[in-house]
């Protein structure tokens, strides 16, 4: 007890000034841990402020990417404000006018500045306002925002991911260029911010803003701040939550738009080179604050705001995106009944139904292209009875037909035959008026021969009759003598 | 759609090819600038910390830690004024804010009284390795809401102290147990406790066999080999990784030395001092955890353990019943951590992920 009693007179002796703390946080030792955390304080230096610095130098190692769009008519200068904001020469050559849509058109750069890398891209809008009919020019630069958005997101939903060094492709910031008219905000400028504020952080400047004279520009300031607050535009402003830089955030609030110059020439102004346009009337200085606001654009933009640019973008725009598109995928927090539901477990219903349907088209397709080849089957095997029968049609009829010149010509055969018979017969009769009695002998003893000879018989003297030298013939010829004709 | 049209796909955004530019020649830029502004961003956002010690009762836990943030984060247990030993192993979570030089830290530890103290230890590491799953589990709930919070609550385990007794001889059956399961899901760093009772050259012996005994069953403690992104970090990993285990101490009790006040511990035959390097190695293990490594040890948890508890939850979610609590990390479970583990690669996070079979929606 002693021991406690000094170690706690000398635990306390080094305590700063929450005596009282301390020993009422001894007894809520046993406390749940769900209470907000108590604060505590240490009798010595830990190192923990290194913290900050830890958090710097992991990124210093990954590298910062800052992603511009720039959106305006064609030769208001975009390209030249870039060059100038970043101090080097990025692009080369000027646009035509003569594009029949906007496009964009985005390069990556990489600067470094003593120890800082910068993944920078710069997106630019081409042949935004030339067109005639200006209906569709901003649509092109929804869609490439969206694009941007949704290809973080498909990495953010993907399995095996790698948000660690996936490369931010989103949009951080627009600079809407303005044209210097002094009047006030064109259709085309307002229809497109309108579309784009609920999609990244809009910073609006006045180009070429050497052309107004200071009291028009105030005037031009006012009327176009006042035309965007009517209109419900939501423009970026300059955070003023953190003490360091709010009061300088406050105060640049109330200088949007910028009206920037922007120049890569260098002119000889007193006794040094500084970036300027050179008129016969004059030298406009572009990091001149009472020239223009570039050095505020650039101080805003850059050296105090690029972080909270940065991270407006994933925490309000990208969620903004995410959560509409997977509202419209169909997924929702709280079921029907409210129930929390997890996006996991509408995931699979969603997928089981997919490939729920999936099945069933596959299965209707197979049924149809079964069917199909039956129809197709039948029809050939129709054709193909038709085909056979038509041929055994024609083989019989062939056949009939080559039945019935065989009867014919039978029937020919038999007639001449009949002829022939008749003319033998004729003839003998003719024969028989000058035929000797002594040839009766051997038609005797022929007789007695074959009737079937007898035939012959006829038909050879019928041609001994014809010859001239007709007896010798007869008695030459081979039968003999002659028969007698017919009874 | 118009065949006209043009608009311009995600992969056409990197369609030219970077161009590096120095700005030093021409003058100032400002990009300088955007590291004061995270560090603005930082300190008002305020570092969380989520540390958990795990060892037998007796090894001075408690006081280890009292003694990292000097602080009374634990009433420390004495012999008479102890607690009944809880009959199976519970996790107690302390969370506060301290603060330094206007950096504020949400330090929440986590103490597993119980661990390793009953007759029969079996599948003693599985509420330990449920608490860390559960943590994940939380996390990985509010990351796939649809409205998400601006700041996800990170309560996720960053690093684990294990408490290796001082034997003398080598590891435990229960330690490596613990330390092959624990390993793949949390960063472990291994810590020989109550050094006081080794003498320097059995301390150097017990190291190198622990050592051996890790390498013997591919443990890969904090930090590991494999995450060494270049030439620097690999440098001075190796010379932590040489001294690993650390030897320490731990006292939260001050005594004059030399004139000096020291935190230290007393005993009949001298002082201990905590803080000298000659005597423990206590500033190597705060240095390690908080002064230089506290960021990478959350980094590593995050791009490393918890993408992989979320690749195995994703894939097997329709197995799974939903909530938190699932524990079966058994050391030759899932073939994503062990099969890719022996090849060493380039970027944190494609060390334990294989490739090619992302699903998209």
């Amino acid at each position: 007890m002693a021991s406690e009693v000094a170690r706690h007179l000398l635990f306390q002796s080094h305590i700063t000034a929450k005596t009282a703390h301390t020993s009422s946080q001894v007894s809520d030792h046993e406390q749940k841990q769900k209470d907000s955390p108590r604060s505590l304080t240490m009798s010595g230096h830990v190192g923990f402020e290194s913290l900050p610095d830890q958090l710097v130098n992991r990124s210093i190692q990954q590298g910062f990417c800052f992603n511009i769009l720039c959106v305006g008519e064609t030769g208001i200068g975009k390209s030249t404000l870039i060059d100038t904001l970043f101090n080097t020469n990025f692009e080369g050559h000027e646009s035509s006018h003569f594009y029949p849509h906007v496009r964009l058109k985005a390069q990556m750069y990489e600067l470094q500045e003593s120890n800082v890398r910068l993944k920078l891209t710069i997106v630019n809008t081409v042949g935004f306002g030339d067109q005639i009919n200006k209906e569709e020019s901003y649509q092109p630069i929804v869609d490439y925002i969206d694009a941007q958005f949704e290809a973080y997101l498909q990495e953010e939903l993907k399995i095996k991911r790698s948000l660690f060094n996936y490369h931010d492709s989103r949009v951080h910031v627009c600079l809407y260029f303005i044209s210097p008219t002094g009047h006030s905000l064109k259709t085309l400028d307002l229809l497109t911010m309108k579309s784009l504020d609920s999609k990244v952080n809009i910073i609006p400047v006045i180009a070429k803003a050497d052309a107004i004279s200071k009291t028009e520009l105030q005037k031009f300031k006012i009327k176009l701040m006042s035309e965007l607050v009517s209109n419900g535009v939501q423009i970026y402003h300059f955070p003023t939550d953190d003490e360091t830089i709010a009061k300088i955030n406050a105060s640049m609030n109330g200088h949007l738009p910028f009206a920037v110059v922007g120049s890569m020439d260098e002119v000889k102004v007193g006794n040094k080179m500084v970036k300027a346009r050179q008129y016969p009337w004059g030298v406009v200085q572009v990091e001149n604050e009472n020239h223009c606001d570039f050095v505020k654009l650039r101080e805003m933009l850059i050296c105090t705001n690029m972080e909270d640019l940065r991270d407006q973008t994933h925490t309000r725009h990208y969620e903004l995106y995410r959560r509409h598109k997977l509202e419209e995928m169909g997924f929702m927090d709280v079921g029907p009944e409210n129930q929390p539901l997890s996006l996991q477990e509408t995931y699979e219903a969603k997928r089981h139904e997919f490939y729920g349907e999936r099945q069933r088209k596959e299965e209707e397709m197979k049924q149809l292209f079964v069917q199909r080849v039956k129809e197709k089957e039948a029809i050939l095997k129709e054709a193909e009875r038709e085909l056979q029968a038509k041929f055994e049609h024609l083989k019989r009829v062939h056949q009939e037909e080559k039945l019935r010149l065989e009867e014919k010509r039978r029937l020919l055969e038999e007639e001449i035959m009949a002829f022939s018979k008749k003319k033998a017969t004729s003839e003998i009769y003719q024969n028989q008026t000058f035929m000797t009695p002594g040839s009766n002998l051997r038609k005797d003893k022929d007789r007695k021969k074959e009737p079937s000879y007898r035939l012959e018989l006829l038909c050879f003297d019928v041609r001994a009759c014809e010859t001239i030298g007709g007896r010798k013939d007869a008695e030459e010829g081979r039968e003999g003598p002659r028969a007698p004709g017919r009874p | 759609m118009d065949p006209l049209r043009q608009s311009p796909s995600p992969s056409s955004s990197r369609a030219s090819s970077p161009r590096t530019f120095s700005c030093e020649r021409l003058g100032y830029v400002g990009i300088e600038a955007v590291l004061d502004q995270l560090k603005i961003k930082a300190m008002k956002m305020g570092f969380e910390f989520n540390i958990m010690v795990v060892g037998q009762s007796g090894l001075g836990k408690s006081t280890m830690v009292n003694t990292l943030f000097k602080s009374k984060i634990w009433k420390s247990t004495m012999p008479g004024l102890r607690v009944p030993m809880p009959q199976t192993l519970q996790l107690h979570s302390v969370t506060h804010v301290i603060e330094e030089n206007g950096v504020k830290l949400k330090l929440t530890v986590t103490d597993t009284p119980g661990f390793g103290d009953q007759i029969n230890n079996d599948k003693c590491w599985d509420p330990v390795l449920g608490y860390i799953n559960e943590q994940y589990e939380r996390y990985l709930q509010e990351e796939i809401l649809i409205t998400r919070q601006r700041h996800i609550p990170d309560t996720r385990v960053h690093c684990c102290v294990y408490f290796v007794p001082p034997t003398g001889h080598c590891l435990r059956p229960l330690d490596l147990e613990f330390l092959q399961r624990l390993c793949r899901a949390v960063n472990v760093v291994p810590v020989i406790a109550r050094a006081d009772s080794l003498t320097i050259e059995e301390r150097e012996a017990f190291r190198h066999r622990i050592q051996d005994d890790l390498k013997t069953h591919s443990i890969e403690v904090y930090p590991q080999k494999s995450f060494d992104e270049d030439i620097n970090d690999k440098i001075l990993n190796s010379k932590i990784r040489e001294r690993i285990p650390f030897a320490v101490v731990g006292a939260d009790r001050e005594h004059m030395v030399n004139g000096r006040c020291v935190l230290g511990r007393k005993t009949k035959w001298g002082i201990i001092e905590v803080e000298n390097m000659a005597h423990c190695e206590f500033p190597l293990l705060r240095d390690l955890l908080i002064r230089s490594h506290l960021q990478d040890l959350k980094d590593i948890t995050h791009n490393v353990h918890y993408e992989n508890y979320r690749i195995i939850r994703l894939k097997e979610s329709h197995a799974l019943p939903r909530g938190p609590g699932w524990v079966n990390l058994a050391p030759t479970q899932s073939p994503t951590p062990t099969g890719t583990r022996a090849s060493p690669g380039p970027g944190k996070v494609c060390r334990w992920a294989e490739d090619d079979s992302d699903e998209d929606f």
